[in-house]
């Protein structure tokens, strides 16, 4: 104890500080304001605010036709927007009776799985560069551009997609689309190659794991009481996974195995994550086969026959009197929707992304909930951090994956 | 295997008649329960050992303005994780006394769901750690997903509401 410091009494050293660390801060990545109370680096208490960028999406869409939703599920989760607009669509083709064409399933399935990558690489290369190795993000974020370019052939955007209809796909996917999906999943030049680059350098990385193991942890037990979903959960120890207990779009034609941790820390997350990408591969590799195997009149099929929802070729609109009809009732949003409740989720790229509709037969839903699983999780964030440091707290908000698109909805 | 008709019965047993209006949305057991009896329901549905509902997926309000007496709805999403099941059950109450009992005892997920809840519709949660708003700002002073307050500007005479559902 010869060279323990005796503070005198009243110092400041011996007072706790508060940190407000946030609303826009460089180290939290979005709009996220916690006030913490520190005992010099560690964190003592911890309070959230969130609702910074919230934009009333469900008392908009209650005045919207069912199409026009699809733009503000977007919005959710901007980093995997396929997921969200695929969960709106299966939520509706549930409520409508729409049973979709095995093609548009596997199709789906190879825009979802590319979603859930590009979501997961880059939490997982944000986590690198919280913990101070910026090299990763950079090798990575070229293939998110890659995915991009996929969805910009297949749809027309980027970022926020608004992809598919009711029913299906706006168009079938070129070939163009299919090549750059080659590309992208080409084991030496591709994706695969820079994933096992990307974990060379992290995985068994000592500075990574003194850093990251036992940071943020949380039992399997406190995980599911707290409602984590997805990565975060599977990461403390439970197999919950939407694709398999509730498969959706044909997931139950795949052959996949669902990875899982065991202490909830930023390393297991962060492993759970990195299998998931080369999960998400492989499923892609197989609904693209799955694809090419169709020949024929099969081979364009793109959409379920759903002429009341599924908006018509333009030229058809010109021609068809038929499709002039079905073009304008939806475009104005005068078709009623078949009066239900309807609970589907899916699984998003950070948990179970839910939608609860209800419609009591207007041409809008009477009520709409988004499941927003950030939001769920987000509120075990002063528990995981407390007692850690302060620069523990930075990376257990990056490797939880918080988008604060979702946070607020 | 636990099924509906089993999840059914086994709450016929325990609440009897108390529990109304049993329907299957979609494969989703779905029942009405009085109020007070919210807690009760879901610590019988969290304990017992055949049933472990164990996870709150989701709890959000609904309001039915033509509904007098019981306008607020309250609706619990339940999971099974182990035996892959899921219920829904709602309880009513009445928008001048929108007294719910707090889950936040029994499921910590509840916490933000129930502030959510609160901010939107105005269910006052009770035995609620830190009831207060939580998207909206705090000098809100109304509840802006109850159905009188009108998405767009009522007085506009420009558009014709008829094109875009309800008036």
């Amino acid at each position: 104890m010869s060279n323990h410091i005796h503070l005198p009494e009243g110092s400041i050293e011996k007072q706790t500080t508060t940190l407000n660390l946030g609303p826009t801060h460089p180290a939290t990545h979005g709009v996220f304001q916690n006030i913490l109370e520190l005992d010099g680096e560690r964190v003592m208490e911890a309070v959230s605010t969130v609702g910074y960028i919230h934009r009333a999406f469900e008392k908009i869409a209650e005045r919207r036709p069912l199409y026009q939703i699809t733009p503000l599920t977007d919005r959710l989760n901007y980093c995997s927007s396929p997921i969200n607009n695929m969960g709106w669509h299966l939520t509706c083709e549930k409520l409508l009776g729409v049973k979709t064409p095995k093609r548009v399933d596997y199709l789906r399935i190879i825009i979802m799985e590319l979603a859930r990558i590009s979501d997961h690489l880059i939490c997982n290369s944000i986590v690198g560069v919280d913990s101070g190795a910026y090299s990763g993000f950079l090798y990575l974020m070229q293939f998110r551009e890659l995915i991009y370019e996929i969805y910009e052939e297949v749809c027309g955007s980027r970022l926020t997609t608004n992809i598919g209809r009711i029913g299906g796909f706006e168009r079938n996917f070129t070939n163009t689309a299919f090549e750059k999906l080659e590309k992208f999943l080409d084991p030496k030049h591709g994706y695969p190659a820079q994933l096992k680059e990307f974990e060379n350098l992290f995985t068994r990385n000592r500075i990574f794991m003194e850093r990251t193991i036992g940071c943020g942890p949380i039992s399997a037990e406190r995980a599911m009481n707290y409602g984590f979903t997805g990565p975060n959960l599977r990461a403390a120890g439970v197999d919950y996974d939407v694709r398999v207990h509730t498969p959706y779009s044909s997931y139950e034609d795949f052959d996949f195995t669902i990875p899982v941790g065991n202490t909830g820390d930023c390393y297991d997350r962060f492993l759970v994550r990195n299998e998931e990408m080369w999960q998400s591969l492989s499923i892609i590799n197989q609904a693209y086969k799955k694809v090419q195997e169709f020949k024929g009149a099969e081979a364009e099929v793109y959409h379920a026959d759903a002429p009341a929802y599924y908006l018509p070729e333009k030229k058809d609109v010109y021609t068809k009197m038929e499709a002039l009809i079905y073009h304008f009732k939806i475009v104005m949003g005068e078709t009623d929707i078949p009066a239900g409740e309807v609970y589907n989720s899916v699984e998003g790229a950070n948990g179970e992304l839910g939608y609860y509709l209800i419609s009591d037969g207007g041409r809008t839903p009477y009520r709409l909930h988004f499941r927003r699983p950030c939001f769920i999780y987000y509120q075990a964030y002063p528990e995981l951090i407390k007692g850690g440091m302060l620069s523990d707290a930075v990376i257990t908000m990056s490797s939880l994956n918080l988008i604060a698109g979702e946070l607020d909805a | 295997m636990l099924s509906n008709e089993i999840i059914q019965q086994r709450l016929t047993e325990k609440f009897g008649d108390q529990l109304t209006d049993w329907q299957e949305p979609y494969g989703m057991l779905t029942f009405t329960a009085p109020k007070d009896l919210n807690l009760k329901i879901m610590q019988f549905l969290f304990d017992e050992a055949d049933l472990k509902f164990k996870f709150l997926t989701d709890l959000q309000a609904v309001h039915y303005p033509d509904n007098e007496g019981a306008e607020l709805a309250v609706v619990y999403h339940l999971h099974n994780l182990s035996d892959n099941i899921r219920i829904r059950f709602k309880v009513f109450t009445d928008i001048n006394q929108p007294d719910v009992f707090s889950a936040t005892a029994l499921y910590q997920s509840a916490n933000f769901m129930e502030r959510e809840t609160y901010d939107f519709y105005g269910v006052n949660f009770v035995g609620h750690p830190n009831l207060k708003r939580i998207l909206n700002v705090d000098e809100m002073d109304y509840f802006p997903l109850r159905k009188e307050f009108p998405l767009e500007d009522q007085t506009r005479i420009d558009k014709d509401d008829e094109m875009f559902g309800r008036g």
